[in-house]
């Protein structure tokens, strides 16, 4: 076996000595022949004859014994290799266009591929993830809101479904660090949290079921990246203390670098839920969610099932806290990917697509060459070669195109991939830690391998099936119109029309996306972003447990902020607008006949100067002044959507509501609504106290300025932490920043980007494929142009003649497109805001740049057309 | 027309040949010519690949040696693996020889 590897290598380097031993050996049998017929008596004429009528042709002979060794296969797949680059040289113009139609393709595909690896194929890093589920309280408001802790533990007790059942929350902790309070990112977990997910430390021990209890210093686990980056991934972490929101809390145990948890990412730093802060003795006080994983056997639908009626009766039991709120429950992998599932599976689809649309075109650019090479097939046939090595010769074309293509398409994919990433903004890539692996892993090369070997056999067998269906001879007769010619044109322009409505289709979808992005950055917010400095400061310990101790602060704040250069106005307030529209209460109207519906909206704490700051508009009543303090009576603010909802037809100014324990709370002013939630939320009602009857210790700094609003975030913290060194002070933003980087903007961005870069490609390749066609044709058709001009057509006749055929198939291709589109974008209707899918301006859009675009390319080949010299297109062929 | 040989058939009687003494191509030839009746006439073009596939092989090997007439020739000979092949070729060949002849005697 081994020698038969080396003999045949060393055939192959040393040919002409190969050649030169055969040929002695083929010398020597003529030798022997001859010798042996003149030994029988023949004369040495006829002895001469017969021994070269044995031998028959040398060359012959010689090349049969060359080609019984495996060397003799690997040479002329080294020659078709040699060859087909020597094609590609001398036809630049269709090798670039080729390879770099379907780099993109390729790059494009691998790009989306690695997402939807990292998202939706690997597995998530715990125990039998399908079996856990996610758990959820739902109330009139919403499906997905937090549990209390009475409540979790009911549930635990009562169930029959779950072999274990946990809580979660995220949470920010104040990390006390030799230069000051840090704010850092972290979660709550009850005891047996990572070993419900069946997650186990690799360094030191995971919670035990004592260390919630407040007299133990409090464990604390840390995440894989946490100990790299804080503790240089150092083993004598174990054991170290942290001060955590005031508490010594001591490091047990580091968690495995692949594990995440979406749910609560980003967190660092891992402790046990407390109980301490009296929350978890309130069964109205709602923060943590719960994860179960289901008894073996137990189905999805069992179990929701179990818990709904769990849930029902501790509402019958408690209807004070608990009155309306069921329960809900998702799997855990569709809370972590079910919304970009959707998105995923859409972008995979268009890339597919894309990819389609690519191999097709590059596909129909060599069956237009196969063409051409039409003669030159038939000549070498006619010499010998035989119809296998014909077809060899398209496979390795095909293969030498897809697998350049291949390779320069990982490369590229590599820079997309980045690319992607970056239109992520960071702080919601942090909430998507499974984006965390993306690279050329394992499944991305196997993928690049799989679309770059289908592309080179779709290659390969189009131009070969063009060989072996046609009559070789026929080809080589003059003029030959064979049927299978008109065949493949049609399918060409099929193909064509194809193209292009895919690329209206693409075109479409991006025009929407786009518009969708436009009109969502420019909603009505209710406020005023431009000129907007934002940060969150922590007002934590012993000087700040009294109300009066934050109101004295904020005064503090204030006057500090307003001397700093270019500020117009200092704002504060609980919960900045324009984020998760969360933190919510119930309320109920004094004086209005009771009723058993639950009224709940989102409520602020808010300083005098917020909505001022802000630029709302106040529809009826007065701002909040200095006066409104804990001397004087309780005030609240509602806004328009509550009075719509619950003071319908009333003027609510002046009446009473009784929320949060305070029993008489008098409505002062509606303002306009200011979106507390996402850029494209539905209104929804909020009240707003005033800070300095009801302060908060967690709160944001606004700060309204005429210049430059991020050179003032520096000097806004310096000034904080001027007044007091203890005030955390962290995120400092713009408010456009904000915007900006919100999830919608960003989702919204994001679609219109990769759908647009799609659309793009798949305008060019419809380009490419248009041109190619057409240019087939006119090669075809060019002895008939000869004629016609030769009997008297002018070139613009030549040039309507070429351009109503592109034209013809333009319209087709586009009018189908638009059809489809209609059809397609209806799948986008959940991602379009303030857009309809059928919006005229943007059909009309797109099928004119098709137009055009098509208009282009055909000019060219009408213009090569309209220059045809009739004397020579009649005496070519 | 000389009856056609398949090529395995062919490397098994080339083997067959050489397994009686060494010679060179043009002699196993004309062995196989003679000991057959004439009925396999072997031209170079079949039997100079087929030698190259044995000595590939290794069921043959070959040297330059001067024949009797003092020219050169390339001598081939068995090897034991060349041996053991002729008798599993040979025991198949025989199998399958049984089973056609019982067909067309049945």
């Amino acid at each position: 076996m081994f020698s038969r590897l080396t003999a045949g290598l060393r055939a192959l380097f040393h040919r002409d000595r190969r050649n030169a031993d055969i040929q002695r050996e083929v010398d020597s049998f003529f030798q022997a022949s001859l010798d042996d017929k003149l030994r029988r008596g023949m004369s040495r004429d006829a002895a001469l004859r017969a021994a070269r009528a044995e031998i028959g042709s040398a060359e012959s002979v010689r090349h049969k014994v060359w080609s019984a060794g495996w060397e003799s296969t690997a040479d002329s797949l080294l020659q078709d290799f040699r060859f087909a680059l020597r094609q590609f040289r001398k036809n630049p113009g269709f090798s670039l266009t080729a390879i770099l139609i379907l780099t993109l393709g390729i790059a494009a595909s691998i790009a989306i591929f690695s997402f939807v690896d990292a998202a939706l194929i690997r597995p998530l890093p715990y125990q039998d993830p399908s079996r856990l589920v996610v758990l959820f309280e739902s109330i009139p408001l919403g499906p997905r809101f937090h549990l209390s802790y009475l409540d979790y533990l009911d549930w635990k007790r009562q169930n029959t479904v779950f072999s274990s059942l946990d809580v979660y929350s995220t949470y920010g902790f104040l990390l006390q660090t030799p230069t000051g309070t840090e704010n850092v990112e972290g979660a709550r977990v009850s005891a047996g949290f990572f070993r419900t997910l069946g997650v186990a430390p690799i360094l030191g021990r995971d919670f035990r079921p004592g260390d919630d209890q407040v007299n133990a210093l409090r464990p604390v686990l840390l995440s894989y990246s946490a100990w790299q980056r804080r503790y240089g991934g150092r083993s004598d972490v174990l054991g170290q203390t942290v001060v955590l929101d005031g508490d010594p809390s001591m490091i047990v145990g580091v968690l495995p670098p692949s594990f995440h948890f979406a749910p609560a990412e980003p967190a660092d730093f891992w402790a046990t839920d407390r109980a301490d802060g009296g929350c978890e003795k309130n069964r109205g006080c709602h923060n943590l969610f719960g994860i179960a994983r289901l008894k073996p056997g137990v189905t999805f639908a069992s179990a929701f099932a179990d818990i709904k009626t769990i849930a029902n009766n501790l509402a019958r039991q408690f209807p004070d806290s608990n009155r309306d709120q069921k329960a809900f429950m998702l799997p855990l992998t569709d809370v972590i990917v079910g919304d970009i599932r959707p998105i995923l599976l859409v972008l995979l689809t268009g890339a597919a697509l894309l990819l389609l649309i690519a191999a097709v075109n590059v596909a129909s650019l060599l069956l237009v060459r196969a063409e051409q090479r039409r003669r030159e097939m038939a000549v070498r046939g006619a010499l010998g070669a035989s119809r296998p090595r014909l077809i060899r010769q398209f496979i390795t074309e095909g293969f030498v195109l897809s697998v350049a293509s291949g390779i320069l398409g990982l490369a590229l994919a590599t820079a997309v991939m980045q690319l992607f990433l970056r239109l992520i903004p960071k702080d919601i890539l942090a909430t998507m830690p499974y984006l965390r692996g993306i690279g050329l892993n394992l499944h991305v090369l196997a993928f690049a391998t799989l679309v770059s070997l289908g592309a080179g056999i779709l290659f390969s067998l189009l131009p070969a099936l063009r060989v072996s269906l046609s009559d070789l001879r026929e080809s080589l007769t003059e003029g030959g119109r064979s049927v299978s010619g008109t065949l493949w044109r049609r399918f060409g322009s099929n193909l064509v029309v194809l193209e292009l409505a895919t690329a209206v289709v693409l075109l479409t979808g991006a025009g929407l996306l786009g518009k969708s992005f436009y009109r969502l950055l420019h909603v009505d917010t209710g406020l005023e972003p431009g000129h907007l400095a934002l940060v969150q400061v922590a007002a934590t310990g012993p000087a700040y447990d009294k109300n009066e101790q934050l109101v004295a602060l904020e005064r503090r704040l204030k006057s500090t902020l307003s001397t700093l250069p270019g500020v117009q106005s200092v704002a504060l307030t609980s919960k900045l607008p324009l984020g998760d529209g969360d933190i919510t209460t119930g309320f109920d109207i004094v004086g209005a006949p009771a009723d058993t519906v639950h009224r709940e909206v989102a409520f602020r704490s808010v300083s005098a100067s917020y909505f001022p700051t802000l630029e709302a508009r106040i529809l009826h009543g007065r701002w909040f002044t200095e006066n409104d303090d804990a001397s004087h009576p309780p005030v609240v603010i509602i806004n328009e959507q509550m009075a719509r909802e619950y003071f319908a037809g009333q003027n609510p100014v002046g009446k009473q509501i009784e929320t949060q324990g305070v029993k008489h709370m008098e409505i002062i002013a509606v303002i306009n609504d200011v979106q507390e939630g996402q850029l494209d939320a539905a209104p929804r009602g909020a009240m707003y106290f005033s800070d300095l009857q009801f302060p908060s210790g967690f709160f944001a700094i606004l700060l309204r300025t005429s210049q430059n609003e991020t050179a003032l975030l520096g000097p806004a913290a310096a000034a904080i932490h001027s007044v007091d060194r203890g005030l955390a002070v962290s995120e400092p933003a713009t408010m456009t920043e904000r915007i900006h980087d919100s999830p919608s903007a960003a989702l919204h961005r994001a679609s219109a980007w990769i759908v647009g870069g799609f659309a793009a490609l798949a305008l060019l390749l419809s380009v490419v494929g248009l041109y190619g066609v057409i240019a087939y044709s006119v090669s075809r058709r060019t002895r008939e142009i000869g004629v016609r001009m030769a009997l008297g057509a002018q070139r613009s006749a030549v040039y309507q003649l070429i351009l109503r055929e592109a034209a013809r198939l333009a319209v087709l291709g586009i009018a189908a497109g638009l059809v489809c589109a209609l059809a397609a974008t209806t799948l986008l209707r959940s991602q379009l805001f303030h857009v309809q899918t059928w919006d005229v301006t943007t059909l009309v859009g797109v099928a004119m740049v098709l137009g055009s675009a098509a208009l282009l390319a055909s000019f060219l080949p009408a213009r090569r057309a309209a220059s045809v010299n009739p004397t020579e297109a009649l005496h070519a062929e | 027309m000389p009856d056609d040989l398949v090529q395995g058939t062919l490397e098994m009687l080339v083997l067959k040949t050489l397994a009686l003494e060494p010679m060179h191509g043009y002699g196993v030839a004309l062995r196989l010519e003679q000991i057959s009746h004439g009925v396999f006439r072997i031209n170079p073009g079949s039997l100079l690949p087929a030698l190259s596939r044995l000595e590939r092989a290794g069921r043959i090997k070959a040297e330059w040696r001067a024949t009797e007439n003092n020219r050169r020739a390339r001598y081939y000979q068995l090897t034991p693996r060349g041996r053991k092949a002729l008798e599993a070729e040979r025991a198949q060949w025989d199998r399958q020889i049984a089973a056609i002849t019982r067909i067309l005697e049945a």
